[in-house]
């Protein structure tokens, strides 16, 4: 599948969740399909994504937070899998796009490409729900799931190696940073409301 | 273990009395105490990471959802996150609150801690992250709220170094 179609597929599910991105195709596909507020997209600091949707996750508890990781990174920081298994937030939903593939920055193969399997090693770690998706639908299906089931998931989605033509977001990140925050205050104070 | 407990509690007293809620560690010798302390109270979330530069990821996440936190990490664990450091909290001017245990600078015996005890300091300095020394435990509650304090309002990494003399009884 092609990640812009799943991402299609399950922006329904996200446009309303904490969302936090790894940097480049995915951040622009999101961004190109709808930026929200709630959305924020790392940059840098490859692989810690998924520590900082775990951070929120443990400040926010009455919120659901979505992370969008993909292969290369998720190598950068196996620990986390551990990390987060360890604390087993049931409001975090762990996504990993895997193309096998650095695609950013010259497309070449990561270690998923010679049989390394993140889902193996997510379930190795101990995180209690993992699941695997090869289409749209499955991954729709998947996230809407890990939404409702308030255990944490980490649903490894296979895709195609392509990205957008152009990395340009005409998003200031400090501008994303600052919105974000404010964002995540409207939310909490709206469930305090509730 | 010479560890001193009564200045671990002193140092846990004064992350309390800034609000901290959530911890971030990974275990070391001079930090067992304060690890201890922030896994036995419930009112704290102690994150114990495989590396410390997952700390960074959960301090900025935290900080993002407005929730104070601290990172518990050896200088060797402040040298593994330098990148996090500069580009996740430095390139999002995100606050974040680290002490430090101060392994290989003066007194030290261990050889193997020594060349990173050498270093830490000049590379604090040269990411300009401002640092406070801590060696007195009267000192602790000021200094750490002190920390804290430029952290948040500079959107900055601040370092308080604790000291041979605060934590090590000989």
């Amino acid at each position: 599948m092609l990640r812009v179609d799943a991402l299609e597929a399950i922006y329904p599910e996200l446009k309303d969740q904490i969302v936090v991105t790894i940097m480049g195709a995915v951040a622009v596909e999101l961004f190109t399909l709808g930026h929200r507020h709630n959305f924020f997209y790392l940059e840098h600091a490859m692989g810690l994504a998924s520590s900082m949707g775990l951070g929120i996750a443990v400040a926010m508890p009455r919120h659901k937070v979505i992370v969008i990781d993909g292969d290369g990174s998720l190598l950068m920081n196996l620990g986390t899998l551990s990390t987060m298994a360890r604390y087993s937030p049931g409001n975090l939903v762990h996504i990993v796009f895997d193309n096998a593939s650095l695609l950013s920055v010259g497309g070449f193969p990561t270690a998923t490409a010679t049989g390394t399997d993140l889902a193996g090693v997510a379930r190795a770690c101990a995180v209690p729900q993992v699941t695997e998706a090869h289409t749209p639908d499955q991954l729709k299906s998947a996230v809407a799931g890990a939404l409702a089931g308030g255990k944490l998931t980490t649903i490894v989605a296979k895709v195609e190696a392509i990205g957008p033509k152009s990395f340009h977001m005409d998003l200031p990140l400090l501008e994303n940073r600052f919105q974000f925050k404010r964002a995540l205050e409207g939310l909490k104070a709206l469930r305090q409301h509730e | 273990m010479p560890v001193s407990l009564a200045n671990s509690q002193v140092i846990y007293e004064a992350l309390k009395a800034c609000d901290v809620k959530i911890m971030s560690a990974l275990p070391e010798t001079w930090l067992v105490h304060l690890i201890r302390m922030a896994d036995d109270d419930p009112e704290v979330t102690l994150i114990r990471v495989a590396k410390e530069e997952e700390a960074i990821g959960i301090s900025a996440g935290a900080h993002l959802a407005g929730v104070s936190s601290a990172l518990l990490m050896q200088n060797h664990g402040f040298l593994a996150a330098i990148n996090p450091i500069v580009s996740l909290a430095q390139l999002y001017k995100i606050p974040l609150l680290m002490l430090i245990s101060y392994r290989g600078h003066m007194g030290e015996r261990d050889p193997w801690q020594t060349q990173g005890g050498m270093i830490t300091e000049p590379l604090l300095r040269t990411l300009g992250i401002p640092v406070w020394h801590l060696s007195n435990p009267n000192d602790a509650r000021r200094r750490i709220k002190g920390a804290q304090t430029l952290a948040h309002a500079s959107l900055s990494p601040v370092a308080v170094l604790l000291t041979r003399e605060l934590m090590w009884e000989e």
